[in-house]
């Protein structure tokens, strides 16, 4: 392999984004067409409806080593399913809650209201929060038998 | 290989097809190396990058690739799903496998399109790869739901687009409901004299197409009337129409006028919609003399009856036996079935009040382009005499193009029929009152057929064209009345100032006040401008992103009466081709209830907007409609015991997606 990497230079997050498939997956797809440039760190999933993200696809990109991860919706009141997006909303709260707790940080999972046209905000949100999870560094999670160990100890 | 020959139950290894797509991904992604680390994935057979995989050619590789290797699965990284996914699963099903067993790559859109570093791009461009491959693994075989369609159609909007979807369908023998907002069809196209640029009478050639709307017997025609509901998808909308109360029954109204005539006012007082302002009309109306239908109005703002409830009714007692006039009419609801809808509402015009410099609405000179299209139509306010609103006769005139267009104050597109409609408008204007006529633009646009020859014509006819933008319209200083239009002649490199007694702003066409209101409420997407959103720029300019609503008209953007007239019938074949299918094959991507895990918590009920699952009490389980569902996968997200599973999406497919981009070698 010539890509093997060695202990890598600079710091490169990888953000997972899950994007409903009426307004920021096209949102995405016009960003395209119109050439925009953003830092190439998102990895994007389809999903129907931001109502789709099940916490756990969350929780799973963290365990699996993703540094960020992106949910992008239609704006409220536009979801093509009505209101799976306040279903979304809803459970990036918790989720945050719950990623606290866990010691992980708030900037690392964003939730943004994309619709069909604002190709530039996929742009702008993609580039930021590249930004901001860079300057937080890697995320370490504790590996359970810290966890363990800690909840021992309590 | 495994199981190399065992086709069509999807056991066999997954085929990955990398697309150059000319050099629109390989000029950033390297394609090459891309397809060898694809072909080196656990479970790929074989892995091939070829120049255009959607050409015939390329589909090839796939379907005998899928016969000779006997593949179980397909990816192909490649373009947008929105763009190929469709030509691709087609691809797999005539290789023999089940269209589902495939997974498309967006290696172009996102990736190569957006990424500038061809190593970052080709990193992520592996990571989608790698992820595809094991997501599509555990696809499964599934069958696309075959909905009947229902032959009535919708036409929203009853301006020359509508009108001319309408007629379409129903010469096709098609039942179309056509729903106008106004007491009449016609749209802007109705306020014109004559239109660019063959100048032949736009009432001439659209009355015959308004009538022709009334009598034919496929047209079910609602004026003043608007949709507040829409439910269904594709092939089965339910639509709820709210038709307002014009206080005339339609059925018994023939026309006559003899009301307007009878009315307790004598004089028309009362600010005419239809002539901007210019004309004044009574309380009970007929919007212009060609109205369709020939049906008459009553404003309850100004009818006495209404206010006061003493009026004479000279208009009920000249009415007579007819009994056409009722002033308690209600307002009605109408629900109908429809299995296409056509969006065909338009577009405004630009308010020249956003531009206080021009000094419309406080300068009685300055008129807006519609305004004067009004003035010079001999059915018009002042019978067709090009009069001031001081009653004279104007000498000189100014006519500002682009106000509203071209301005990143305002908008930054241009509006396309301007510069056509302001060159008209010169010619007309010059015409009628041999005044002296300036045009200032910034460029001419005249891009259409017969479109340069008619710039070529106004000017050999004496127009002056001044190349600058108006920067002020101020009074003459010595009180002569008359405006000055002041303006940077770019080609001549020095300010001029014009002294007019006209002033005409060529305002440009923007989306509805209330297009996102209209938007929402028949679930499409509007562009960053505000109309409504095109499926694709070029391949799908009528289709929207929801299946069977499409657009004719300037509510997609933009145009003149040829394209509007093109696209509304481009509209029309596409709801025939629906319709006469007979059948629509919907995405397979419901969700189903998995009956043993269930256990009856019912958080998932209240939770489907389309109030597709139900708790069937005798099993104490939650069962899910499949003809209701939509698929936005809400419930599956919800459900504590994992037991709602969604087709195509489903979480095990989805955690392969995460773990693939995530397993960075
Ligand atoms: C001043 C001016 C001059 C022009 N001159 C020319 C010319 O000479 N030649 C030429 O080719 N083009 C000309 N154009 C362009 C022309 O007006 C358009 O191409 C044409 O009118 C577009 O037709 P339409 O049916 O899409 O929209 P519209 O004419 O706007 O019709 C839309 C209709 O839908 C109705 N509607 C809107 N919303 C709803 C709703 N929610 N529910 C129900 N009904 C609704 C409206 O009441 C209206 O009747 C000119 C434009 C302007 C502004
Ligand atoms: S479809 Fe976009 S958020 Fe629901």
């Amino acid at each position: 392999m010539p890509d093997a990497t060695p202990a890598p230079r600079k710091f490169e997050p990888r953000i997972v984004a899950f994007f409903c498939n009426w307004c920021t997956y096209l949102a995405a797809d016009l960003a395209g067409t119109s050439r925009l440039k953003y830092a190439p760190n998102t990895r994007v999933i389809r999903v129907m409806c931001s109502g789709r993200v099940d916490p756990q696809f969350v929780l799973e990109a963290f365990a699996r080593g993703a540094d960020g991860v992106l949910i992008g919706g239609c704006h409220p009141g536009d979801c093509h399913y009505q209101v799976g997006n306040y279903k979304a909303l809803r459970r990036f709260r918790l989720l945050r809650r719950l990623l606290r707790e866990m010691g992980i940080e708030e900037e690392r999972l964003r939730l943004e209201w994309i619709s069909a046209s604002e190709a530039d905000k996929v742009k702008a949100v993609v580039n930021d929060m590249v930004e901001k999870v860079r300057a937080l560094g890697p995320l370490r999670l504790k590996v359970p038998e810290e966890v363990f160990a800690e909840e021992v100890a309590a | 290989m495994q199981e190399p020959k065992r086709n069509g139950n999807g056991a066999g290894g997954v085929g990955v097809y990398v697309c150059h797509c000319g050099t629109n991904i390989a000029g950033i992604i390297d394609v090459r190396e891309l397809a060898a680390y694809a072909a080196g994935l656990p479970g790929v057979t074989v892995a091939r990058e070829y120049k255009y995989v959607c050409s015939d050619p390329g589909q090839e590789f796939i379907k005998q690739d899928i016969r000779a290797l006997g593949l179980g699965r397909v990816v192909v990284a490649a373009c947008s799903p929105c763009l190929h996914e469709k030509t691709f699963r087609r691809a797999t099903e005539q290789g023999g496998l089940n269209p589902f067993y495939f997974q498309m790559v967006n290696l172009r859109e996102h990736d190569s399109w957006v990424h500038t570093d061809r190593e970052a791009a080709t990193e992520k461009a592996k990571d989608l790869v790698r992820a595809a491959v094991r997501r599509v693994r555990l696809h499964q075989p599934l069958e696309r739901r075959r909905v009947p369609i229902d032959p009535k159609v919708l036409v929203v909007g009853g301006g020359i687009a509508g009108i001319h979807a309408a007629l379409t369908l129903a010469n096709a023998g098609k039942k179309v409901y056509l729903v106008e907002r106004e007491p009449t069809i016609g749209g802007h196209m109705a306020q014109f004299d004559k239109t660019f640029p063959t100048l032949d009478c736009a009432a001439c050639i659209l009355t015959p197409k308004m009538t022709a709307v009334r009598s034919h017997p496929n047209i079910t025609l609602w004026t003043y009337s608007e949709v507040t509901k829409v439910d269904g998808y594709v092939g089965n909308f339910k639509v709820t129409v709210k038709r307002k109360p014009r206080y005339i029954v339609e059925e018994l109204c023939l026309g006559c006028l003899e009301c307007i005539e009878a009315c307790v006012y004598k004089q028309a007082k009362v600010p005419d919609e239809f002539n901007l302002g210019l004309g004044k009309r009574k309380p009970i109306y007929l919007p212009f003399p060609q109205a369709v239908p020939q049906v008459v109005v009553i404003d309850p703002e100004t009818c006495i009856e209404f206010k006061s409830g003493k009026c004479k009714k000279t208009c009920v007692e000249v009415c007579g036996d007819r009994l056409a006039i009722d002033f308690k009419q209600q307002e009605r609801i109408e629900e109908v079935e429809v299995g296409t809808i056509i969006l065909a509402t338009g577009f405004q015009p630009f308010d020249a009040r956003r531009i206080p410099y021009y000094g419309y609405g406080t300068y009685p000179g300055v008129y807006t382009a519609l305004e004067v299209e009004r003035l010079v139509n001999a059915a018009g306010p002042t019978g067709g005499e090009v009069l001031l609103r001081d009653g004279h006769k104007p000498r000189t005139i100014g006519i500002i193009h682009c106000v509203g267009s071209r301005d990143e104050h305002t908008h930054r597109y241009c509006s396309r029929v301007c510069c056509m409609y302001s060159l008209k408008l010169a010619h007309l204007l010059k015409e009628k009152t041999d005044a002296e006529v300036y045009n200032f633009y910034i460029d001419i646009r005249a891009p259409g057929k017969a479109f340069e020859e008619f710039y070529n014509r106004v000017a050999e006819e004496g127009t002056h064209f001044i190349r600058g933008k108006v920067a002020d319209v101020y009074p003459e200083p010595n009180g002569t009345g008359r405006l000055v239009l002041q303006a940077e002649d770019t080609l001549l490199g020095l300010v001029r100032r014009i002294p007019v007694d006209m002033v005409v702003l060529a305002t440009g066409l923007e989306a509805r006040a209330d297009a996102q209101e209209v938007r929402r409420l028949f679930n499409i997407t509007c562009s960053t401008e505000g109309f409504f959103l095109e499926r694709h720029p070029k391949l799908a300019p009528v289709n929207t992103f929801t299946d069977g609503i499409f657009l004719a008209g300037c509510c997609q953007g933009p145009k003149d009466i040829p394209d509007t007239v093109a696209q509304a019938g481009a509209a029309a074949a596409e709801a025939l081709a629906l319709v006469d299918a007979q059948f629509v094959e919907l995405e397979p991507n419901t969700a189903y209830v998995l009956e043993e895990e269930c256990s009856g918590c019912k958080t998932c009920v209240p939770l489907c907007p389309y109030s597709a699952i139900t708790f069937v009490e005798a099993k104490k389980k939650a069962e899910i409609n499949e003809v209701l569902c939509k698929g936005c996968g809400v419930c599956v997200a919800a459900c504590p015991s994992g037991s709602i599973r969604q087709n195509l999406f489903e979480d095990a497919q989805i955690f392969e997606e995460i773990e693939g981009v995530l397993a960075h070698a």
